[in-house]
């Protein structure tokens, strides 16, 4: 053997074996037991493009959450001055950063103004102003706290997401934080995309406020501390949809965050599923104490402003439990069920972009994209062992070396496979015997100029060189800045490009270099079949 | 085999007629980004926003008829398209929020084609927040990866070469948009990526015939510009269209076999591949030696 091959040959069979191995995660279905320890586990996956699926990309109201936990100041210094007994006017929240109070006299106010210096340090207060004979001031979050609030919005409602989607069950979902409020889930292979993405994006608030029978909803005043929300109720028979208002406290009683299960249940008598819920210790009290002062009494089940049912209080209820009946079937209770057990989004969230294929359009996909790439195989290949004979063949060989080494070096990533990713290395097929024509012409040219065949092999691999590495070096410039920038199948797209003109400088500044000394060495070589 | 035997083709004498075909080229692409940037192009929804679904009609259907469908329950304004294998119906709807539109399609078409069921194969919907962040993201790769191949090859050539490079990868882009606008195709981010993809590989051409320039420009000093140039070009003529022609023919594998989804990624491949072998002949090496006897006159003045 000449010196030099060796090595050359070695490393050339090292990387076939290398990306074999890599390989036999994507190609078995099932690893074998003993497969384990230091053996590479990594596949390439197919994007979503390919295997059908579901991408959102959501973005959190922010905002609300902020306006959220001002609401629970606002509700807590009411309760806070009951007890104490200071009396107030009013506690609201004043826009999208402040809570107002509006007190009887300049004394109470100066007393609140110093309990909530103790209780709420991280709010900026206002001082007091007279408004029409009341003493009025301001508390104002502070930036650094709402940036806060924010960003642990969009972490819990992540969380939340997660647990949904867990319980939900898809298998091998992406749930990721993308930028400052966007969240990016990814579900494969997903059968029922529209039911997915309403478990996802639900709000799913719970809460418990009494009906105000006091007040008719077609009233022209409703009391600061009312609101009227609407009662959905589909008729069995006929499937029609009716509203029905129903004045509510604003006060919630209990809210869904003292919840502990939530589980499907079917009613025996009516053969209709309900959610039964359990409350926590905090919330079994509660719970008991607000049924037992309101024996007679309606409450209002609200979720996420739309009254879900509003039942008459019969007895008091102790123990904690309760269930949640209305118009379900079993998806949309099951449904329900996984909301509540998840728990609530700490502030709405909006779908910004929704990318759904179907699994036969990914099937068909995948068959067409082979189908393309077995044909531009073919094509190159007899193109090249007719234009270059003997030499073409080589270039074959490279070829074939670069895309077993691709698909090695993809496995080895656990890089994912998109159609454009398979676009990427149809071409790459094309453009890694590119390199090769640019030497054999060369060495063309050296055999015309009289030179022996392997002064002009030499000649040409040295001539070539410089041309090769410009020319992959600007399409790996490109490449680098699509695998910045693109997203999704755009991405697949880069990687496969990236390392397709990597592995292809190898496979023909070294690949098929070290077959054709080897030709040379083995005789004396007259003419080269080129 | 041998495609081309030796030929002696006068290249950069017919840059008259190959200047005013790029010019007329280049200026119908600079019209087609004006109107992509005013959104008068057919763009797609990713950089628009809005809701494009593809269904499988178990029964053939006709475009006037699903339009009308839509029409009576209230989708006024709906991009239709057949696509020939399989009852397929492409429905596009710019610059609607996500959720709604495509509801109102499904319960549409549910409701009018009772007969006549389907499946939603695929469907994108796109916020226009999205559409905004991604329409400025291309412009900066689009830029970047320009400005990338420009500084490369002004290092690795000579000033004059850079410029002539960049003039003929500018060339490619605004030829590939110009046919794209022309054809009416959908301009979306896989044809951003297709133009990428061929201002990195179009330079295979210009650096295969700007090296081989080069060395003839060392071994031969005192030739006319012009007949080095030519000479350059027709030694590296053959390997300038074999490069081309292999990578022409696994893209047009994906052109005919690839499916719809790539199909029109796939030809903006091909009209990149073609044009980038024309300009690395007709328009890179010309500008050079403009440049290159622009140079010698003014060398010829100072002396």
């Amino acid at each position: 053997m000449p010196k030099g091959t060796g090595w050359r040959f070695s490393l050339i069979g090292i990387f076939v074996l290398l990306s074999f191995l890599y390989l036999i995660p994507t190609l078995v279905t099932k690893l074998p037991s003993w497969w384990g320890g230091l053996l590479p586990k990594d596949k390439i996956h197919l994007g979503l493009d390919l295997q059908g699926g579901t991408h959102l990309v959501m973005e959190v109201d922010t905002q609300k959450a902020v306006e959220g936990s001002l609401d629970l100041v606002a509700t807590d210094l009411e309760d806070t001055l009951s007890s104490k007994n200071l009396h107030f006017k009013h506690i609201s929240r004043n826009g999208s950063d402040k809570v107002s109070l509006l007190l009887y006299e300049k004394g109470t106010a100066e007393a609140v103004q110093k309990l909530i210096k103790d209780k709420y340090p991280g709010y900026e207060q206002s001082p007091t102003f007279d408004d029409g004979g009341f003493v009025g001031f301001t508390l104002r979050i502070n930036e650094k706290d709402a940036q806060d609030r924010k960003d642990k919005a969009v972490q819990q409602a992540l969380e939340t997401i997660r647990n949904r989607i867990d319980q939900f069950g898809v298998s091998e979902p992406t749930i990721q934080r993308e930028g400052i409020n966007h969240i990016v889930v990814q579900l494969p292979g997903i059968k029922d995309p529209q039911r997915a993405i309403e478990l996802i994006g639900r709000t799913a608030r719970l809460e418990f406020r009494m009906v105000r029978e006091d007040i008719t909803p077609s009233s022209a005043t409703i009391p600061d501390d009312a609101e009227i929300l609407k009662e959905k109720s589909v008729d069995r028979t006929t499937g029609a949809v009716s509203e029905i208002p129903i004045v509510v406290q604003k006060k919630s009683m209990i809210t869904g965050d003292l919840l502990t299960d939530a589980q499907v249940r079917i009613d025996s008598q009516f053969n209709q599923p309900y959610v039964a819920i359990e409350f926590n210790s905090l919330g079994a009290k509660l719970f008991d104490q607000v049924t037992a002062a309101n024996v007679g009494k309606r409450f209002a089940i609200v979720l996420d402003s739309n009254i879900h049912s509003a039942p008459v209080i019969r007895e008091r209820i102790s123990g904690g439990s309760a269930q949640i009946s209305g118009s379900f079937t079993e998806k949309s209770a099951a449904d329900l069920a996984i909301v509540l057990r998840a728990g609530a989004l700490p502030a709405p969230v909006n779908i910004i972009q929704n990318v759904t294929v179907g699994p036969s359009l990914g099937q068909d996909s995948i068959n067409k994209g082979l189908f393309a790439g077995m044909v531009g195989v073919l094509l190159v290949i007899v193109f090249m062992a007719v234009y270059y004979r003997l030499c073409g063949m080589v270039a074959n060989l490279g070829m074939i070396l670069n895309v077993i080494y691709l698909m090695g070096a993809l496995a080895a990533l656990g890089a994912t496979l998109t159609l454009p990713g398979i676009a990427a290395i149809v071409l790459l097929i094309g453009m890694s015997v590119d390199s090769n024509v640019i030497i054999f012409e060369r060495i063309r040219e050296e055999l015309k100029l009289g030179k022996s065949p392997k002064a002009a092999l030499d000649a040409g691999y040295d001539k070539a060189f410089l041309t090769i590495m410009d020319s992959h070096i600007t399409t790996l410039i490109t490449a680098a800045v699509l695998f910045q920038f693109g997203t999704g199948p755009v991405k697949g797209f880069a990687v496969s490009l990236s390392l397709g003109v990597l592995i292809n400088l190898f496979t023909s500044l070294i690949g098929t270099k070290v077959t054709f000394d080897l030709f040379m060495q083995k005789g004396s070589v007259k003419k080269m079949s080129i | 085999m041998e495609l081309l035997g030796k030929t002696n083709i006068d290249f950069i004498g017919k840059r008259n007629i190959s200047f005013v075909i790029s010019s007329i080229i280049s200026i119908i692409g600079i019209i087609g980004i004006i109107q992509i940037g005013r959104g008068a192009a057919n763009m797609g929804i990713d950089f628009s926003g809005g809701t494009s679904m593809q269904l499988k009609f178990s029964k053939p259907i006709s475009i006037a008829d699903a339009r009308s469908a839509l029409h009576k329950n209230g989708i006024a304004k709906a991009d239709l398209q057949e696509i020939k294998d399989g009852n397929k119906l492409l429905v596009k709807m710019a610059g609607a929020a996500v959720g709604k539109p495509s509801e109102m399609v499904q319960t549409a078409f549910k409701k009018e084609f009772v007969d006549n069921p389907f499946t939603v194969e695929s469907s994108t919907e796109i916020g226009p927040s999205i559409g905004d962040k991604l329409r400025k993201d291309t412009l900066i790769a689009v830029a970047l990866s320009l400005m990338g191949i420009i500084l490369y090859i002004a290092w690795r050539f000579d000033f004059k070469f850079g410029i002539g490079a960049t003039i003929a990868t500018m060339h490619d882009v605004l030829a590939m948009i110009a046919v794209f606008f022309l054809l009416n195709k959908e301009i979306n981010l896989l044809f951003i990526t297709a133009l990428l993809t061929i201002a990195g590989y179009s330079l295979t051409d210009t650096v295969v015939v700007f090296d081989r320039i080069r060395e003839n420009l060392h071994k031969n000093l005192k030739g006319a510009m012009h007949n080095i140039f030519n000479g350059s070009i027709n030694e590296v003529l053959s390997r300038t269209i074999i490069t081309s022609l292999t990578t022409f023919l696994a893209a047009s594998a994906l052109f005919i076999f690839g499916g719809e989804v790539i199909h029109d990624f796939s030809l903006a491949l091909l009209i990149g591949i073609g044009v980038g072998t024309y300009s690395s002949v007709f328009v890179a090496s010309p500008i050079v030696v403009i440049l290159e006897n622009r140079a010698l006159a003014k060398q010829a003045e100072t002396a």
